[in-house]
């Protein structure tokens, strides 16, 4: 299958790159930009780890083609901290020991992100719900969750 | 050199905080790297070619057209690599079930594999391999494959000098069952069983081979134990152990599953025969039709005991389905199965079958929670026979220090006890439940190890500690090992950096299992750094020119003792450190260890749950995980391996199984059907740390990693049953099953 | 003179008997003078064995002493997860 240029915009940088038309959109973040960051856990959009946004949208980038990234806004982990200061879910999951292995983090963190950008003072269900598309073996999501309803209070400080 | 392994019941000044971990930011921001992560110039994509049937005798493989295919680089079949037939039989089965030989032995099994320049023409090369297979009959369930005539998996396995799936039998206990039998006012038995789980970890297996044409090679992979995959892939590509160099990446989660090779001594000869770097990573379908699922089992229980709630006769049989390749899993739950309990007359037998389903591997505390759900299930139907409460049945046959335990030792000091006081008195136990809720608390029992162990401490000259471990670290180790290292040498946790060596940097570390991880590191680290203040006692006494035995280590600092010296100002880590080109050179402490005595560990949990009764569906609204840890280094981690066990516990118990056609292919590959529990559908699970120490570890550390799974398929059980009224028997215990038993009760 | 103790399954290799006397410094000594006194032994000893002193349970260290009046007992090797 020929390959196709796709110029998009990743992390708010301008990003050209070229891929086969069934190559899927984390595929090409990770084998041709090196953004291993978004990682693959099922490729078929069931646990989440490969969490992005597209255009402000939470997506399982498996479930994108890479063509599709034609035009688009691109949100990656890799993108959330502010030069060396960490992004306050990315503080508060540290802080609050919110992960083990660390697979499945920067998943939750794009989801977690989408979550408190839509509804910043979510309830404990609210959050349940929203992450559900996230698996985690590890943690038992117990300290997930105590570490985004932190980062959500940080986050409504800092709005004040 | 202190080499003394004995508790110490210390102060701790920095061992029990809550610091952050320091590998935290970088698991963060994305730039930790696991297995799939690591590229290299010119690599290969490497893919596995598996059986379609669950049992089929391998006639011919014709692999010239693959060959030919442009841009395949190397096609492997069992013939490239070595017949181990008759061989020992640990690396011989190893291999087998890497590669298929003669036979394919379950749906998934490897025959054979390629690499290529990309994945598109590694996919058609695979199309292009033609295998001819003659179908035979298969067997997928445990009981079916020890009736007479079922078909046999590995007919060299004999019983009564025919071939059988039997593949071993293993008894404990002690006393006499059918006497103690005869003794009871009351006997209660049930037979039960539970389905086959996966460890469910969500980053597949994935490994970056490359061998030189001059023998050596690197393997970049994401694994448990790199030390013990160095040397099965360097003995099974027939290269000296050396020779091979094995670095792990980060693991995302492992659990048991990923203590073994499933891809990469294949990964390995196929990067030899190509002389190309080979990346090869499962797709999630592969991890669950091909890598380590856990036993299913079925069993019987029967529990004789007096009116006062004394049991005088407690037996369980459990037959654990092994998968194709023969395992110790009926040993370790029949060792597991009653320790709680200080029994006069008690016997549990483990039997280990074969079937046509993937090669077994350990699932945290393996073999022990089916059991457990066995055991536990019935002494709550005990309970009630007795009108007795299930804490304090529990409590009146509690082992204790002195207790025999049912696989024979006499304990030490243990934690059972502690744990069921602190269930009894927990506030969980006294909330109120509502309509279709119940409440159900079950205990459970795991061994955890030691093991060899191979640590550096080395001190920079600006006098920060460098900790170089051999124990990959699955949960959080990291951040303890700096708390044990800090605290010994009198320092601040940020002084430390934990690193985590290749093979070729130090000596043999035994796999990070059996909740070894902090444990036997933790140890070594402590030796290591009396080794190092030894060492920096020494520097000491050259710079002030005073004996050696006039310099003691005492809050981070060399200290000159004795009216004469007291003129001499304390030296910290870091004078010292500025002044070691001229005092000797690097400073460092090193220690092997084969740390032993780990230490048993017991939990207790408590578990309400809501039943839908037109659905079956079960909401968990309420758990609680009491366990003895010894000495939590770092309670965050320590309850977060409570949580973790307790949630991998709950879906085992509610929804995660292995669903096998008549076909014997599996129909559940993946995560949307084999369904782990999401965010949605657990509460916060509170956890309570106890220390009971283990007086075999400086600190009192106990394992903690896998205790939490064993409780909570009975916990669930019980739980299930008090909310609906009829007792459960079959785990997972989906809304069908649910709704079966609700019907099958007339209700 | 320790009393050493047997699990079901390693019975079978000290003729049935549920336990034996031996006398011995260390593990590796106990292990070695009831493989002489066992040969059935000898096979669960390789492949592998632990040994539990007053109920901690030892693998691998061999040069571990066993001081005198231990209670001792024989299991096959356990591993985990």
């Amino acid at each position: 299958m020929s390959s196709v240029l796709v110029s998009t915009t990743i992390n708010g940088d301008p990003i050209e790159f070229a891929c086969p038309q069934d190559e899927s959109l984390l595929e090409a973040l990770r084998d041709r930009m090196g953004l291993t960051g978004v990682k693959e856990g099922c490729g078929t959009g069931d646990c989440g780890a490969c969490s992005i946004t597209l255009d402000g949208n939470l997506v399982c980038s498996c479930l994108v083609l890479g063509v599709e990234a034609e035009g688009r806004n691109i949100t990656t982990v890799e993108g959330m901290a502010d030069g060396e200061k960490l992004h306050p879910l990315q503080q508060q999951f540290i802080d609050n020991a919110a992960l083990q292995c660390g697979i499945c983090t920067p998943g939750f963190l794009i989801s977690a992100k989408a979550l408190l950008d839509k509804n910043p003072k979510p309830t404990e269900k609210e959050i349940r719900y929203a992450l559900a598309g996230n698996l985690c073996r590890c943690t038992g999501y117990d300290k997930i969750v105590r570490a985004v309803q932190a980062a959500a209070k940080d986050l409504r400080k800092k709005k004040r | 050199m202190n080499n003394d392994q004995s508790f110490t019941d210390q102060e701790f000044k920095v061992v029990g905080t809550r610091p952050k971990r320091p590998d935290g930011v970088d698991k963060v921001t994305g730039r930790a790297k696991y297995g799939a992560d690591a590229s290299a110039p010119g690599q290969l994509v490497g893919l596995m070619l598996r059986s379609p049937h669950a049992h089929a005798s391998i006639k011919k493989i014709d692999t010239s057209k693959a060959e030919k295919l442009q841009g395949v680089k190397a096609v492997v079949t069992a013939a490239d690599l070595p017949d181990l037939t008759g061989g020992p039989g640990d690396n011989f089965y190893i291999l087998e079930n890497c590669m298929a030989r003669d036979r394919a032995l379950y749906d998934g099994h490897a025959v054979a594999a390629v690499a290529a320049i990309d994945k598109a023409t590694a996919k058609k090369a695979l199309k292009l391999i033609k295998v001819s297979y003659k179908k035979l009959p298969h067997v997928t369930d445990v009981d079916k494959a020890m009736k007479p005539n079922a078909p046999i998996v590995q007919p060299h396995i004999q019983q009564d000098g025919k071939p059988s799936n039997i593949a071993a039998n293993y008894e404990f206990g002690h006393g006499d069952v059918e006497a103690g039998l005869e003794e009871a006012d009351v006997v209660v038995e049930k037979s039960y069983k539970t389905e086959q789980t996966h460890q469910g970890y969500i980053e597949p297996h994935a490994c970056l081979a490359s061998v030189s044409p001059d023998g050596t090679g690197e393997l970049w992979v994401t694994t448990q134990g790199h030390f013990h995959f160095r040397n099965v892939c360097a003995t099974l590509l027939g290269m000296d152990i050396s020779k091979l160099k094995v670095t792990s990446s980060e693991i995302g989660g492992g659990f048991g599953g990923k203590t073994h090779v499933w891809i990469e001594p294949v990964a390995l000869a196929l990067s030899r025969k190509s002389n190309r770097p080979v990346k090869m990573v499962m797709s999630r379908e592969e991890v669950f039709r091909a890598s380590g699922p856990t036993c299913s089992t079925s069993m019987d229980v029967k529990i004789g005991a007096k009116k006062d709630g004394t049991i005088t006769s407690a037996f369980i049989e459990c037959r654990y389905m092994d998968g194709a390749f023969p395992g110790i899993w009926g040993m370790l739950g029949g060792m597991t199965a009653w320790a709680c309990y200080d029994l006069k007359n008690v016997k549990a037998v483990g039997i280990d079958v074969l079937c046509n389903r993937p090669k077994v591997a350990a699932y945290r505390a393996p073999s022990a929670p089916m059991m457990a759900f066995g055991v536990e299930s019935t002494m709550d139907i005990l309970a009630k026979e007795l009108k007795m409460d299930p804490v304090k049945l529990r409590l009146h046959n509690v082992a204790r220090e002195g207790t025999r335990a049912s696989y024979g030792p006499t304990y030490g000091p243990i934690g059972i006890e502690p744990t069921l006081e602190a269930v009894k008195n927990h506030p969980h136990m006294g909330a109120r439940l509502k309509k279709n809720q119940g409440r159900g608390m079950a205990c459970g029992f795991w061994f955890n190890i030691g093991g060899q162990t191979c640590t550096d401490l080395n001190i920079g000259v600006d006098g920060s500690v460098s900790l170089t471990v051999g124990t990959v670290d699955v949960g959080g180790s990291r951040a303890s090992l700096g708390l044990i290292a800090a605290e010994e040498l009198g320092i601040e946790y940020e002084q430390v950096k934990v690193h985590i060596a290749d093979t070729a940097s130090l000596g043999h570390n035994d796999t990070t299992e059996g909740s070894r991880g902090t444990f036997s590191s933790g140890m070594a680290t402590i030796f290591a750094a009396r080794n190092a203040k030894d060492e920096l006692c020494q520097r000491a006494a050259k710079m002030w020119d005073i004996p050696v035995s006039a310099v003691v280590w005492k809050e981070g600092k060399a200290v000159a003792k004795g009216k004469r010296h007291n003129n001499l100002a304390p030296l910290t880590i870091q004078e010292i450190a500025a002044k070691s080109p001229t005092t000797g050179g690097p400073i460092a402490g090193h220690n092997e260890v084969t740390a032993d005595g780990a230490g048993v560990s017991f939990a207790s949990h408590i578990c309400d749950v809501e039943v839908d009764p037109e659905t079956g569906a079960t909401k968990v609204l309420r758990y609680t995980v009491v366990q003895d840890a010894g000495k939590a280094i770092h309670p965050d981690y320590v309850e977060g391996q409570f949580q973790g066990g307790a949630a991998q516990g709950i879906g085992w118990a509610l929804n995660e199984e292995y669903i096998y056609g008549d076909d014997g292919l599996l129909q559940n590959a993946g995560f949307l059907d084999y369904r782990i529990p999401v965010c949605s559908d657990l509460p916060f699970i509170d956890t309570k740390i106890l220390e009971i120490p283990n007086p075999n570890h400086p600190y009192g550390i106990r394992g903690v990693g896998e205790t939490s799974i064993v409780p909570p398929l009975a916990a669930i059980g019980n739980a299930v049953t008090n909310a609906v009224g009829v007792r459960m028997t079959h785990v997972p215990m989906t809304p069908p099953r649910i709704l079966k038993a609700l019907d099958e009760a007339g209700g | 003179m320790l009393k050493v103790g047997f699990t079901g399954s390693l019975m079978s290799s000290v003729n049935g008997q549920a336990q034996v006397d031996v006398e011995a410094g260390t593990i590796r000594e106990l292990l070695s003078r009831l493989v002489q006194r066992y040969p059935d032994l000898a096979e669960h000893v390789d492949q592998g064995i632990a040994v539990a002193l007053d109920g901690e349970i030892y693998r691998d260290d061999w040069s571990k002493p066993i001081p005198d009046g231990s209670a001792v007992f024989l299991l096959p090797r356990i591993q985990g997860g």
